[in-house]
């Protein structure tokens, strides 16, 4: 971003890249898959790069309201500093801050998740999908993020991109607004959990599990984690992969 | 005719007022032991969304069977509830079914209609007895249901059914007195259900048949009168309060948790920027977070009023499934109950809040509010719209604030935040990593 800024360009979106997109060694493979999809488009984008901190999404959660509006801040000063209109993101935690959260604090941005961008590219006919590639014909399950569903009523979205995919969805019995969560949300991703009969992604895995899919799909950082851990539980890496969106899409573009 | 029964009528009218304006005065006060908020927001969608939710049950209908049971019970609520304006008015007056003259031959549809509707009621008290003791669905027999809050809905169930039998004894009482020409009786054209059980009475004297029907009929506006007033000290309240409480709905994405503005401040005026309002520090700001039910917004005090404890939100909560000790309904029912401790207390000049003890800590353990993924899973489910993580998240606040008692590893983030603007502990100067990747496939 600081080096469009100085050659006076603007582009036309900032990638929020987020925490576990900048250094968790799986979602960076998502934010260089995404990242791939939109060079391969064209679209004209920026990241903030080491100019980011978290959006305070965990601390605000967990109750540490003086940290969250710290990190929130500070971010608002650089974003409106380079006069950002339009934020996509990969992450529906950083999407919900950012989204619904920061206006209170100044900060007043168009921001979509990276699910919805995809739609869109599918849509206006940017993203040239094979259609015939890995996925084809495949059972492929989708898991809804709290942060996405929910909190902010983005259900079909992803559901559009998969399809796109030439795939047959099945969905858990739980799905949309009645969608379990994975258990990593509202900082539990930061701690153990309490105690209790056992953990929230082996209940979720066993249920995405059931349907038959190949393959998991999701929108979110923390889902990918959670349910990476719960297929690995159950011994099923082999047969069952959990995939971002991204990642999928990438696939099929063969990039 | 004596004049007695309608003296005798007043005064139980006018005791039963007396009381139930105690009781609403008394939970008025309560919900606002709780800080002002103002929602008064789009007037429009807070119309759409009472007539929708409450009156129109739309989230009830998530589980059809019990949506439908509660459905009759509801819709024979509302009308029954017309026979009792009737009821009053020949209390008061000493006549005997005013309206069926009137109505003429409507009267008897009518008539027919509520007896039918009272069978629904009956038919579906029963079914949910049976959901409640002899099928044992889960959601009703948690920890946090043992003891008064099972007592409570059984007792509202059978006082229900007993109402119920009372209208059709009354009914059947009624028509064979009139069928015998005694005085002050009307012959309405056959009611299908109470004719049924007409020759359970049939060898009765007329005499014994008068007491009967006066019996039945008294029973039943008593019985009425003594529920309303029961229903204030019951989970039961959801019947009236259901309508402000979801007109009062939060409108926001569920997603958004509500600022603090008193916070803004003093992290505005540390990073030296300008405040509103002067840059003089905030003289009290009170309490961080919410340890006691008067740091709580009254909107969730009447959230917790509201209450019917039908346990659906516990049912979704993924803490409550595996295992955990939260349970969005018990926090629920521990907000409303330290509410009536602290009336109470008020009330006989006792300490109030100041009484030793707290929400936080004597009704809820940090254990709970600790297994709280944010999922928005319960405020979903509500069929009232109702939000447990509302007074999570803000008692979370006090831990975290004032307490800083959040767990070990969540203090670990918050410092790796502070440190590194990350929950995890990396560099600052690699967020951009990422990107050397791609940029060597370039290359190549």
């Amino acid at each position: 971003m600081a080096e469009m800024a100085a050659s006076g360009e603007s582009p036309e979106i900032l990638f929020w890249v987020g925490c576990a997109g900048s250094f968790d060694d799986r979602y960076k493979a998502v934010t260089q898959a995404f990242v791939k999809i939109l060079n391969k488009v064209g679209v004209s984008f920026a990241v903030l790069g080491p100019e980011e901190a978290c959006t305070g999404d965990p601390a605000r959660r967990a109750g540490n309201e003086f940290l969250f509006q710290m990190q929130a801040v500070a971010n608002i000063q650089v974003m409106n500093g380079y006069n950002v209109k339009k934020v996509v993101t990969a992450c529906p935690h950083c999407f919900n801050t950012i989204k619904n959260e920061y206006p209170a604090l100044g900060g007043d941005y168009e921001v979509i998740h990276h699910s919805q961008f995809l739609q869109q590219l599918i849509n206006e006919g940017k993203v040239a999908l094979k259609g015939g590639g890995e996925f084809k014909g495949k059972k492929i399950t989708f898991h809804d993020s709290c942060y996405l569903g929910r909190a902010n009523d983005v259900y079909e979205a992803p559901r559009e991109v998969i399809k796109a995919l030439d795939v047959e969805l099945v969905e858990m019995k739980r799905c949309r607004t009645k969608g379990l969560c994975c258990g990593a949300g509202g900082a539990q991703m930061f701690k153990e959990p309490e105690e209790g009969k056992r953990d929230i992604n082996i209940e979720r895995t066993e249920e995405a599990l059931s349907t038959g899919a190949s393959a998991i799909a999701v929108g979110c950082p923390f889902c990918l984690t959670m349910m990476t851990d719960g297929v690995k539980n159950k011994d099923r890496e082999h047969d069952v992969k959990v995939y971002d969106l991204a990642e999928m899409i990438a696939k099929d573009m063969g990039i | 005719m004596s004049i007695l029964p309608q003296i005798a009528f007043l005064l139980i009218f006018a005791l039963a007022g007396f009381f139930l304006y105690k009781r609403v005065s008394f939970l008025k006060r309560n919900i606002m032991l709780g800080k002002g908020e103002t929602r008064n927001d789009q007037p429009e969608e807070r119309w759409k969304t009472m007539l929708l939710v409450a009156l129109g049950q739309k989230k009830m209908f998530k589980r059809i069977i019990p949506a439908f049971l509660h459905l009759l019970i509801y819709v024979a609520f509302v009308i029954i509830n017309l026979e009792v304006l009737e009821f009053i008015i020949d209390g008061i007056t000493g006549s005997h079914r005013i309206f069926a003259p009137f109505l003429g031959s409507f009267y008897g549809v009518a008539m027919n209609i509520f007896e039918f509707l009272a069978i629904a009621v009956l038919v579906s008290c029963v079914a949910f007895l049976i959901r409640r003791n002899v099928m044992k669905v889960e959601r009703f027999n948690k920890p946090e249901m043992k003891g008064w809050p099972a007592m409570d809905a059984n007792l509202i169930l059978v006082i229900e059914i007993i109402l119920m039998f009372a209208i059709l004894t009354m009914n059947a009482t009624d028509q064979i007195l009139a069928t015998r020409g005694v005085e002050g009786y009307t012959l309405l054209n056959g009611l299908f259900f109470s004719d049924m059980i007409q020759p359970l009475f049939l060898s009765m004297s007329d005499s014994a048949l008068v007491v009967v029907e006066r019996s039945a009929w008294w029973f039943h506006i008593v019985g009425i009168l003594a529920f309303a007033i029961y229903v204030t000290y019951s989970k039961h309240l959801h019947i009236f309060l259901a309508f402000p409480n979801t007109w009062y709905t939060n409108l926001k994405p569920k997603g958004e948790i509500q600022n603090m503005p008193e916070v803004t401040k003093e992290v505005n005026m540390m990073l030296g920027m300008p405040v509103e309002g002067g840059d003089e520090a905030p003289a009290e700001i009170g309490r961080f977070g919410a340890k006691d039910v008067n740091d709580l917004s009254w909107v969730n005090i009447m959230n917790a009023y509201s209450c019917t404890e039908c346990g659906r939100c516990t049912s979704e909560c993924p803490a409550n499934l595996t295992g955990k000790k939260l349970s969005p309904r018990k926090i629920m029912m521990d907000v409303r109950d330290r509410a009536e401790e602290v009336g109470k207390s008020i009330d006989l000049g006792g300490p109030g809040l100041e009484d030793g003890k707290s929400l936080l800590g004597d009704y809820i353990t940090k254990e709970e509010i600790n297994a709280c993924t944010s999922c928005n899973a319960c405020v979903e489910a509500c069929p009232v719209n109702i939000d447990p993580l509302s007074i999570i998240i803000q008692m979370r606040r006090y831990v975290a604030m004032e307490e800083s008692g959040t767990p070990a590893q969540w203090n670990a983030m918050f410092q790796n935040m502070e440190t590194s603007f990350s929950p995890w502990k990396f560099a600052p100067t690699d967020r951009f990593n990422w990107a050397d990747q791609l940029k060597n496939e370039e290359v190549k």
